[in-house]
């Protein structure tokens, strides 16, 4: 057992964790954010993408035990309540982004980095940026006009 | 009183967005209870064997582990699952149902059958566990490719000579006669392979025996919420009160979540009462490609009959349709093959006859198109062939067989997967085909761009396909609409929801009829608490059947909200009206009570009710439509093929469908796109790779391709509207029709792009591939 200290959308856990624990296991039945989905658990499908440090990670691919003294950032932490969404979930709500909304999560968050990085960015960078996220319901392109949409009211 | 339409037909936002946006919606694997055990399966690593031993007694001793099962342990319990799908009433056929089990006995037949189930206090613990246990099997040869599957000695069901699964014979006219006096008789192999749906989501499953209240919650990835119930109940000798099914959320689902009763959804219950205990199991990425049913293959062998001008006087199809290991679905998936197969044309005659085969490879069951792609598939093909033989244009070989529009409803004379003929209810197919050919720039692309774009050295071309789908097929669903003493309006109803907007979709259609915001609205699908009756989620029918009923459940507490607001204002019901969550009285300021209030009233405390007079405002109605709606559409792209890597580049796609009325033109064309997307995956990208041993090759998603924002192109998307008569809302489904004609669009305009036609290279197979594309066009190099 490992102790860690991680904090997660600004708050701080002090944990005991097995080794082999994986990170989105740790974040979804011990944290109990269980927004941070869990699709194939081999890191290709991007559904537990996670925040780690302001980088995009797979949360499949990592253990719980790598995260001591770091910051991880989850979907629960993109908005101030289901009122009050982030430009990029609005924009997801309002381009119909979204049917099941299993992949959703992974998507937002790291689209929410690629926009950080890249703020006006066309529609060829966004399809390559979604290109590790897979989504199986929508087709992507409502994904990639919601990314469009948000990039834009984030500009003004 | 007309009833307002603001919200019917709107591009309007969905209720369910926020709660999936913030990570709040409940997922199956979201459920977390106390003293929960988890639930890990052993599986077969062999497609075929006979089991000599299964010795548990090392997981047994295992810390952390509760308890370890095999079929042994189910005693009276285990027994091969129910037929879901009986065989349609078509003469002469030959039907064998054997159905799968929930842990196998004496024999395994497939790689990934369960074998065992450990429950332990944790998943990392069971899995663990699951290499304690010592197997013995005695291998048998493996059953994978068809034709040998029905001339070899291996059986995969000892008593099924020739592992004949099923075989249908349909036919209308007469073929042999059409034959003889056709100009052209076109003849061609096709082989069509479809995929798994590969929802994002996996399945799974948890069960919960509350013995003080008697009652078994399950919480289940299920298409099929009110089945699973009723079966769960009979199988545990439980009353159907009993047992309560959610599906809560689902991520995804596209067919194969329906499959009842999958071994894990007969297990894990079970297992719950008896420890009386809460048990989760969630299957993961390599066990969903084994343990959840697949599409798979056919082989056809078909011929065209057609006259001097390219008209069609008849078909002919001889096919094999893989249905795996076992057969619970019955013959859906072969006979909507055969039937789609006819299309938008008048075929005169056809004679079809499909072998069903088991092999030791997973069950084959519904996939998103449900066996319609590979009809479509063989036609759309054999007009290619024809057109280029006859020197007919593409375009113009299929205008001169289609269906004029006052020929509806039209009987192909066969009989369809809802058991009744397959009859189109309406459609209008040429100016779907004009508008696609619009949109695509077909002429101006033939005439010049394409000329210019190979003198250029370029690999461009052009592919246009056609399709009719069978939709919103019965027996019926229901819905109970209710208004709240706080105003707003509850829909309940027993199909279950994997994404499909129907949180929203229902709102729409009971806001109009109750006067109401679409957000005041709230929706529960799946849930056997809240409704118990219907049948599910598939065959494109939640919108058509499930809709209709929710708007005759609307319009019927509509008649009880006027009667009510007459008796409370003392007027005529003609002099009332609905809106902005109140009724008025019409030119009579501040004569309004709200809805709220009104429900209130429906429910007195005191004072005499009339004999016959219902509580609340509340009504539950049935909608069932004699048979499906048939929608329509046209595809058509502008590829451009690499010739030295064959990777592909859509330069142009193009959809216009026909599905009648449409509800929320936003959530259609998310359906569409999504439909289209796992098309473009089926065509060029996902193929399930099994070897001589029936082990599959490419069991996860580095290796089983599931296209990408950078594969699928971006669609423009063009509706006509047909209303069907066999609905009062005139709705035809749509959830499946985007990814129905993708394979014969992709192998039209591959062949365009590399001019294969005119170098005798005929693409007829499904799914391709660069290096598919490498191997059949080698010959030219």
């Amino acid at each position: 057992m490992h102790p860690i200290t991680v904090t997660v959308n600004g708050t701080k856990y002090e944990r005991q964790v097995e080794d082999r624990l994986l990170l989105s296991d740790f974040l979804r039945h011990d944290l109990l954010l269980a927004g941070t989905h869990v699709g194939c658990e081999h890191g290709v499908c991007g559904a537990c993408t996670v925040i780690f440090d302001g980088a995009p990670v797979r949360s499949c691919l990592m253990f719980a035990a790598q995260t001591d003294g770091h910051r991880i950032e989850t979907v629960e932490g993109l908005a101030v309540d289901r009122d009050h969404l982030h430009p990029l979930q609005q924009a997801m709500r309002d381009c119909h982004g979204l049917q099941c909304g299993y992949c959703t999560p992974g998507i937002l968050m790291t689209m929410k980095v690629f926009l950080e990085e890249t703020p006006n960015p066309d529609e060829a960078q966004i399809r390559e940026a979604l290109s590790g996220n897979l989504c199986r319901c929508t087709g992507y392109q409502h994904i990639v006009e919601a990314v469009k949409l948000a990039a834009e009211r984030m500009r003004k | 009183m007309n009833v307002a339409t603001r919200n019917f037909g709107a591009p309007i936002r969905r209720n369910e967005d926020p709660r999936l946006l913030c990570g709040q919606a409940l997922f199956v694997d979201d459920v977390e209870l106390p003293g929960m055990l988890y639930a890990a399966f052993l599986r077969s690593n062999v497609a075929h064997a006979r089991i000599r031993s299964i010795d548990v007694a090392a997981a047994r001793a295992r810390d952390g582990v509760v308890a370890v099962y095999t079929a042994e342990d189910l005693g009276a319990y285990w027994a091969p699952g129910p037929l879901l799908v009986p065989p349609p009433p078509i003469e002469g056929i030959t039907f064998n149902q054997r159905t799968q089990v929930p842990l196998a006995k004496h024999k395994v037949r497939h790689v990934g059958e369960p074998l065992a189930v450990v429950l332990a206090q944790s998943r990392y613990l069971a899995e663990d566990a699951l290499n304690d246990i010592a197997v013995e099997l005695d291998p048998l040869p493996a059953v994978v490719d068809l034709e040998k599957a029905l001339t070899g000695d291996a059986r995969v069901h000892d008593d099924v000579r020739g592992n004949i699964a099923a075989r249908v014979r349909q036919s209308r006219g007469d073929y042999a006669a059409a034959r003889s006096r056709a100009k052209h008789v076109i003849a061609r192999r096709f082989l069509y392979d479809h995929g798994a749906s590969q929802p994002i989501e996996t399945r799974g499953i948890v069960a919960n025996w509350d013995a003080r209240a008697n009652q078994l919650t399950i919480w289940d990835t299920t298409q099929a919420p009110v089945f699973l119930r009723n079966g769960l109940a009979g199988m545990l000798g439980l009353s159907e009160r009993q047992v309560r099914v959610i599906a809560p959320f689902v991520g995804g689902g596209f067919g194969p979540k329906i499959m009842l009763f999958y071994p894990e959804e007969v297990v894990i219950p079970w297992a719950a009462r008896r420890h009386n205990r809460p048990i989760k199991w969630i299957e993961d990425r390599l066990e969903h490609f084994f343990a959840t049913t697949h599409e798979r293959g056919q082989t056809h062998d078909a011929e065209i009959a057609l006259d001097a001008d390219g008209r069609i006087l008849g078909v002919k199809d001889v096919f094999l349709h893989d249905t795996g290991a076992y057969n619970p679905y019955g013959l859906t998936v072969p006979i909507n093959s055969q039937c789609t197969l006819l299309g938008p044309y008048v075929i005169p005659s056809y004679d079809s006859t499909f072998t069903a085969v088991f092999t030791t490879k997973p069950i084959v069951t519904p996939y998103r198109g449900a066996g319609r792609q590979h009809g479509v598939f063989v036609i759309e093909r054999l007009m290619d062939v024809a057109a280029h033989e006859l020197k007919i244009d593409r375009v113009e070989i299929r205008r001169r067989n289609l269906i004029p529009p006052d020929a509806f409803p039209y009987n192909n004379e066969i009989i369809y997967q809802d058991f009744a003929p397959l009859a189109y209810d309406s459609g209008n197919y040429e100016p779907i085909l004009d508008k696609a050919l619009k949109m695509i720039g077909y002429e101006t692309f033939i005439a010049e761009e394409q000329k210019k774009l190979r003198a250029q050295g370029r690999h461009v071309g052009v592919g246009v396909a056609c399709y009719v789908e069978g939709t919103g097929i019965g027996p019926y669903e229901g819905a109970k609409v209710q208004v709240q003493a706080n105003g707003k309006v509850s829909v309940a109803t027993g199909i279950g929801t994997q994404g499909q907007g129907h949180f929203t979709s229902f709102a729409q259609i009971v806001a109009d009829q109750l006067g109401v915001d679409v957000p005041d609205i709230d929706v529960v699908t799946g849930d056997t608490d809240q409704f118990y009756w219907g049948a599910g989620t598939f065959a494109s029918r939640g919108a058509v059947v499930a809709g209709n009923a929710v708007n005759e459940a609307a319009k019927a507490v509509r008649q009880k909200i006027l009667k009510l607001a007459a008796e409370h204002f003392e007027c005529a019901e003609e002099d009332l009206e609905i809106g902005n969550g109140e009724v008025s009285v019409v030119g009579v300021p501040g004569q309004a009570i709200k809805l709220g209030a009104l429900a209130l009233k429906a429910n007195p405390m005191r004072g005499a009710v009339k004999p016959g007079t219902e509580p609340g405002l509340e009504s539950t109605q049935y909608f069932g439509p004699p048979s499906g709606a048939t929608a329509s559409g046209v595809h058509a792209m502008i590829v451009e093929v690499d010739p030295q890597t064959f990777t592909l580049d859509v330069l142009k796609y193009v959809v216009v469908h026909d599905c009648g009325t449409v509800i929320n033109p936003l959530i259609l064309a998310g359906q569409i796109h999504g439909g289209v997307a796992q098309g473009v995956g089926n065509a060029f990208y996902e193929q399930l790779v099994f070897d001589d041993d029936g082990q599959l090759l490419n069991a996860s998603l580095a290796d089983y391709l599931l296209p990408t924002a950078l594969e699928v192109p971006h669609m423009d998307i063009a509706h006509t509207v047909t209303v069907s008569p066999l609905n009062p809302l005139g709705i035809k489904g749509a959830g499946e029709a985007g990814a129905i004609p993708v394979g014969p669009l992709f192998a039209q305009a591959i062949e365009d792009a590399l001019g294969l036609r005119d170098r005798n290279v005929e693409l007829n197979e499904i799914p391709l591939s660069p290096g598919r594309l490498f191997e059949l066009t080698v010959k030219l190099r």
